[in-house]
């Protein structure tokens, strides 16, 4: 009989083939703080999916392995079964209704309610809500986290801080709450709101309640934790007590794998000491990848990377200098000014964009191979056009033969150039997206998320096509989740931390750098890094 | 790999191709004739019909497609284009045009008002993304009922229009008095057949084939194509720096031309101009005609209108007479239009997926 | 608990809100106002009479769009279905010939499986149509229509055979007639079945309700003594409604004592107006129950109630099953009022002008309550009553009149959904900060 809280004993878990986590196993116990780190797709929204029940996991055939609760098996099958285990969860997104008040949105689907005349005849959902004895056990849920904020407050407009609190009680106001699970809380804080979460932790895993803790901030896991876990890749790489480790070893094994992707040697590429674009305080409002301030300078013929933890802004540089979320700041091209939220300009100064965002900004899926190339060239170059009179009209003579020029070039697996887009493999869909890129003759390529969803064999050819681009005088700037493929083929990597550039590495640095720069770790106070 | 599409074999993969409402509806119309032939009723007779109502009515479905491929959903605001153009319709009488001046000079005035209105009802439906249908519907109805008013107040003195005693314009005008009526069906119309045979209204069809190949050839120009991109996925749009909103407003004025001048030819083929209430509900057959072809929600194409219009107009042309054979005194082929009419424009609502999430 | 205004992100003042929410209310206020200005045949008697009338025929089926609006469904055009049910339970009652108060019973016991039925397959139509819920109930009548036809002109006399000589039947005995006499309902017949029970006159119900009403407030303000927490209060409206109050007893005392003119009123039928104070209160207590507290929930966010375990689908059936229920009752009401059954037009506009009355009364899309209803069912018939008048003063035409009046209706339910659609989409953009 173990005095274990919670134990995970040899999870694994598929989705069609894919093994994204390979005989997990971790233990909790009551009044611990057990934190997890792991870079993206290391597994950990996988794992807490389980742990939750959510029908995501059931409907793509379960899991492996088992979960016990105090030493006794438990099934969950879904939300409400873990809530019945005693299982909270503190999300990153809030599920709180801005039209209630705290009470009613920490009672949500909870509510006390008393019978009364109609409720026998009728069912329990006539009962009357009482909400006298709601506001009583609210009010102590917010006492128990020192909020001093009244219950019967509207959420709406209440600063961030708050409603992370408000998550907290309503975990906390469950009955028999055993276990709570906290996902990025401080990720939306400021400072001082981190500071009181992580107090409230604390007090929380006094009380007995054992805690796990999902976060990329090291400075915090060290401060809080008792035990941390880092996986990698979907396998559990080790647990340590935090006493017996250091944030150096953490970011080295968050980070450090055995799979490398070769980089090529022997190409001493001359990049000219020319600038061609250069960015300065840029800030972009992309939702959950908002950039805060990033400073970058990219000379003519290289491929920069752009790296870093999800959520933490790398995505937001792209698609701020293409215009496509709102953005201020200042950016040249080509020593002239380039102007903001305006995707035309930015094309037709001579930048092209692969979004990460393949089936959304990235296709039209309904629409044919030679269609979807000639889109933006089209629209933009006014190219692929016949003059027939006043109205200009496609010349699908030209889109065809350039479309199965660009089949050829890129070794589009398909049909004919009319194929829909949508029945494409994801590695043949990608290169659509770059093939219409192409089309626009761009002297600056950004390409975002290159490989996601392609399986490995196709991976390497998407990587040589950018390689051989660049080789024949293409600048690319390339963001990427997956640090090994950036550090196949780029010249340097930027490394992205909320929202602001935390530092630049060449691609062969150790490991532990990449993996402290990620978590947030060498950032000092008020020096501004540079890029 | 899914890299090869098989090809289009097979009863199942023909029939998701052409779309279950419209085999079901065209097939119910198929089995209709044969009943009517059945019952002695000429084919000839119903096939005539069937062919003037669809040229009739044909513009006004066309109108549905720059409103459906620009993302504002099916036109059910189609009465505002209509207004337009009634209104100018109204106004040659007045300024005693008759016959091919007075089809000429009413199709020319409802173009520039067309586009003034169509431009302003566009920025409206900008201003409600999301609930497009549902304005739309209650701007037409607003529109026609503002209309109502004007149509009373309106000082015009042309005998032909007014009432005999008072101010105002009479519901009905009739078109044989000042030349207009059935003059496009009539131009260059011929029988196949024989004497008893089909009838064709050259004219009214060669004015429909070619809106139906301008609205064609719009969608293939630059615009056009920009227009369709923004309607069916507005991010990728808007990342090659297309203006949604523009061309969401440039459809909506395509659509209301189509409106005014559908509303011409159909008042010419039937031979009176209704004023009034009249044209309140007259999107909702445009709307299910264009389903009924194929269309959905967000997607269509000229193909679509085409035979949509000739399966709706021939459904009911061909089951009035028959029901009025098999069940006399019940008006049942007025049931079977609201239950099929608005029966597949439930069925297109749910299959309206939800905004981007 | 309270269903008060989410704050707004935009930068305006409470004075330009509270305008801009009430906007279509005020309009209709100016309009009678102007009616009675400019107009010389309406004379005080005349209007309230017909004001009662329309009322209390009325007033049930806007009350039944209240609780649709806060599940989050909308503005729910499809109680024309439930209005079809009612028919169908009056046709069915009166085709066999029970009158009087026990036929009236009855109708809106046959009602009840009719309507519960329709509105679980409108409910489950919604649920298909997620997001497009009031062009949906648009359509949704119209089809519903041409069922009721087939039912009324065809399957009656055809399938089931009835004989020619029924007063209710055409004929050549197949199909309902177009119109039906509903019959007085002291003589075996429908007609004021529910009104005539027991009336009293205007004044006298104007003097209870307003006494009620002020007891109402004093009684919030005692609550709020005991427990200012628990029980919050709006205090302004309170205020307002208490001056009141008292002004309408006094002038309903003046009246009764010195015998005025206003006397003539039409006398108030207690029993429909006990109806709609039930419905009222219903919708009320509703809200104060887990139910009620469900289908708020549904109408603030489909996504987190579901992900907190509440069936999101069944809530909103259910709401849609109560709502048609209520309008099968409400049009039950109606027609035993009006006396006579207009088989194939009387249930078509009814979908129409209780949406439009609720909207006047301040209602919007995503916010009713039942003073929206109340409210909104008074000054909406005062237009109706006065627009022929109008018509007439200022441009010696009645017809424009009542051109005017349809406009009206058009327009003001297009007005209160473009506004509100429109702040919506402004409200949810993102932002750089």
């Amino acid at each position: 009989m173990s005095d274990n809280l919670l134990s995970l004993k040899h999870v694994s878990k598929e989705y069609s083939g894919n093994k994204v986590l390979k005989d997990i196993n971790i233990e909790l116990k009551k009044g611990e703080i057990h934190a997890l780190i792991g870079e993206n797709g290391a597994g950990k929204s996988t794992l807490m999916n389980i742990l939750f029940g959510m029908s995501v996991i059931h409907t793509t055939g379960g899991f492996e392995g088992t979960i016990e609760i105090e030493g006794k098996e438990a099934d969950i099958k879904s939300p409400h079964d873990a809530m019945a285990y005693g299982i909270g969860m503190v999300h990153q997104e809030f599920m709180l209704v801005p039209g209630f008040t705290i009470m009613e949105n920490i009672k949500l689907n909870r509510e006390i309610t008393k019978p009364n005349l109609v409720s026998p005849v009728f069912g329990k959902r006539l009962e009357t809500l009482d909400i006298k004895k709601m506001n009583m056990d609210t009010r102590q849920a917010l006492d128990t986290l020192d909020m001093s904020i009244e219950e019967y407050v509207q959420v709406a407009g209440l600063p961030v801080g708050h409603m992370q609190f408000i998550e907290i009680a309503r975990e906390i106001d469950k009955t028999g709450l055993k276990i709570l699970v906290f996902d990025e809380p401080t990720a939306v804080l400021a400072e001082s709101e981190a500071a009181n979460l992580l107090n409230a932790m604390k007090k929380l895993a006094q009380k007995g309640i054992g805690i796990l803790f999902i976060s990329h901030r090291l400075d915090e896991i060290i401060d809080v934790a008792d035990v941390v876990t880092v996986l990698r890749d979907g396998e559990h790489v080790v647990t340590k007590n935090v006493e017996d480790t250091n944030k150096y070893e953490i970011a080295q094994l968050m980070v450090g794998r055995s799979i490398t992707i070769d980089r090529e040697e022997g190409t001493n590429k001359n990049i000219v000491d020319e600038t061609i674009l250069d960015i300065k305080d840029l800030h972009v409002a992309m939702p959950g990848e908002r950039v805060k301030g990033v400073n970058l300078n990219v000379k003519k013929g290289e491929i920069v990377g752009i790296g870093g933890l999800a959520g933490q802004g790398k995505l937001g540089i792209a698609n701020g200098i293409m215009g496509i979320f709102p953005a201020k700041g200042e950016v040249k091209f080509k020593g002239k000014k380039s102007a903001l939220n305006d995707p035309k300009s930015a094309i037709k100064s001579g930048l092209a964009f692969v979004s990460e965002d393949r089936k959304g900004v990235g296709l039209l899926l309904d629409e044919s191979i030679e269609s979807n190339i000639a889109f933006s060239a089209m629209q933009i170059n006014n190219e692929f056009l016949r003059n027939s009179g006043m109205i200009k009209l496609k010349d699908s003579k030209k889109i065809r033969d350039h479309a199965n020029k660009m089949i050829k070039d890129l070794d589009i697996r398909c049909t004919s150039s009319m194929q829909r887009v949508g029945s494409l493999s994801g590695g043949n869909q990608q290169k659509v997206c770059v093939a219409r890129a192409l089309t626009l003759s761009p002297e600056l390529l950004l390409v975002s998320e290159p490989t996601r969803g392609i399986d490995i064999g196709a991976k390497k050819l998407v990587l040589d096509l950018l390689k051989q681009l660049n080789n024949e005088g293409m600048t690319i700037i390339m963001t990427s989740s997956e640090l090994a493929e950036l550090r196949s083929i780029c010249d340097r990597i930027l490394i992205i931390c909320e929202g602001k550039v935390e530092g630049v590495l060449p691609p062969d640095a150790p490991d532990a750098e990449f993996g402290l720069m990620m978590s947030g770790s060498r950032h000092i106070e008020g020096r501004e890094v540079n890029g | 790999m899914v890299n090869v599409s098989k090809k289009t074999t097979g009863f199942n993969d023909i029939v998701k191709k052409i779309g279950f409402p419209t085999i079901f509806i065209g097939g119910f119309w198929i089995l209709l004739l044969i009943a009517g032939g059945a019952l002695g009723i000429s084919i000839n007779t119903l096939l005539s019909d069937t062919i003037k109502r669809a040229g009739m009515n044909g513009i006004l479905v066309l109108a549905m497609v720059p409103s459906i491929q620009s993302g504002t959903g099916p036109n059910f605001a189609l009465p505002v284009g209509i207004v337009c153009g009634l209104f100018a319709t109204v106004w040659a009488i007045e300024f005693g045009f008759t016959g091919w001046a007075w089809l000429f000079v009413s199709i020319a005035f409802s173009i520039p008002l067309s586009v003034v209105v169509g431009y302003l009802y566009g920025r409206l439906l900008n201003a409600v993304k999301g609930s497009e249908m549902t304005i739309a519907t209650y701007t037409g109805f607003s529109i026609v009922a503002a209309m109502c008013l004007a149509w009373l107040m309106i000082p015009f003195k042309s005998r032909n229009m007014g009432w005999f005693i008072g101010k105002g314009l009479r519901e009905t005008i009739q078109l044989d008095v000042i030349g207009g009526d059935k003059i496009l069906s009539e131009f260059l119309s011929f029988t196949i057949g024989g004497e008893k045979g089909i009838i064709i209204p050259t004219g009214m069809l060669l004015i429909f084939f070619l809106c139906c190949f301008i609205v064609w050839m719009y969608f293939r120009s630059k615009s056009g194509i920009a227009i369709s991109a923004g309607g069916i996925n507005p991010k990728f749009a808007k990342s090659s720096g297309i203006d949604i909103d523009k061309g969401r407003i440039k459809a909506n004025i395509l659509s209301t031309i189509m409106g005014a001048i559908g509303i011409i030819v159909y008042s010419q083929g039937y031979g009176y101009t209704q004023l009034y209430t009249a044209p309140l509900m007259m999107a909702f057959p445009a709307v299910a005609a264009v389903l009924i072809g194929g269309a959905s929600a967000q997607r269509a194409k000229v193909s679509h209108v085409i035979i949509g219009v000739i399966i709706y107009q021939g459904l009911f042309t061909t089951a009035l007479p028959v029901a009025n054979q098999l069940f006399e005194g019940t008006d049942l082929s007025e049931i079977l239009r609201m239950v099929i009419q608005n029966g597949i424009i439930l069925y297109a609502l749910t299959q309206v997926k939800g905004g981007d999430n | 608990m309270n269903n008060e205004n989410i704050s707004e992100r935009l930068n305006s003042s409470k004075v330009t809100t509270w305008l801009a929410d009430n906007i279509v209310s005020l309009i209709f206020v100016a309009f009678t106002l102007f009616g009675f200005l400019v107009s010389d045949g309406v004379t005080m008697n005349f209007f309230l009479t017909e004001l009662s009338s329309r009322f209390f025929r009325n007033a049930f089926l806007v009350l039944s769009l209240i609780i649709p609006v806060v599940a989050g469904l909308g503005l729910n055009f499809g109680i024309v279905v439930g209005a079809m049910a009612g028919q169908v339970a009056i046709a069915i009652v009166l085709y066999f010939g029970w009158g009087g108060l026990n036929g009236l019973l009855l109708t809106m016991l046959i009602a009840l499986p009719i309507a519960t039925l329709f509105g679980y397959l409108t409910g489950i139509l919604y649920n298909k149509t997620r997001g497009q819920e009031m062009i949906a109930s648009l359509m949704v009548g119209y089809f519903a229509k041409g069922i009721y036809q087939f039912l009324f002109l065809f399957v009656v006399g055809v399938i089931i055979k009835v004989p020619k000589t029924h007063p209710m039947i055409k004929p050549d005995g197949v199909g309902v007639r177009m119109t039906v006499d509903m019959g007085a309902y002291d003589k075996g017949g429908l007609k004021y079945a529910l009104d005539k029970i027991w009336e009293i006159p205007f004044m006298w119900a104007i003097l209870a309700i307003f006494a009620a009403i002020l007891l109402l407030q004093l009684w919030k303000l005692i609550r709020n003594k005991k427990n200012p927490v628990l029980y919050r209060y709006n205090k302004t409206m309170t205020v307002i409604n208490i001056i009141l109050s008292l002004v309408m007893i006094a002038v309903s005392i003046q009246a009764i004592t010195t015998e005025s003119s206003l006397m003539m009123v039409r006398k108030v039928p207690v029993f429909t107006g006990l109806l709609i104070v039930a419905l009222c209160i219903f919708n009320e207590l509703i809200l104060k129950t887990k139910l009620g507290q469900d289908f708020r929930s549904v109408g603030q966010s489909q996504h987190i109630a579901e992900v907190s375990g509440i069936n999101v689908d069944k809530t909103r059936i259910i709401a849609t099953i109560m709502s048609t229920v209520f309008a099968a009752w409400g049009q039950i009401m109606y027609l035993q009022n009006m006396g006579t059954l207009n088989t194939y037009g009387a249930h078509t506009q009814i979908g129409m002008f209780s949406v439009a009355s609720l909207l006047v009364g301040g209602a919007s899309t995503q916010k009713a309550g039942v003073k929206h209803a109340i409210l909104g069912t008074l000054l909406f018939n005062s237009m109706f009553i006065m627009s022929p008048e109008i018509g007439l003063s200022l441009f010696g035409n009645a017809l424009l009149g009542e051109y005017f009046r349809t406009f009206m209706v058009y327009g003001v339910i297009g007005l209160a959904l473009g506004l509100h659609v429109w702040r919506t989409n402004k409200k949810g953009k993102a932002t750089l900060n």
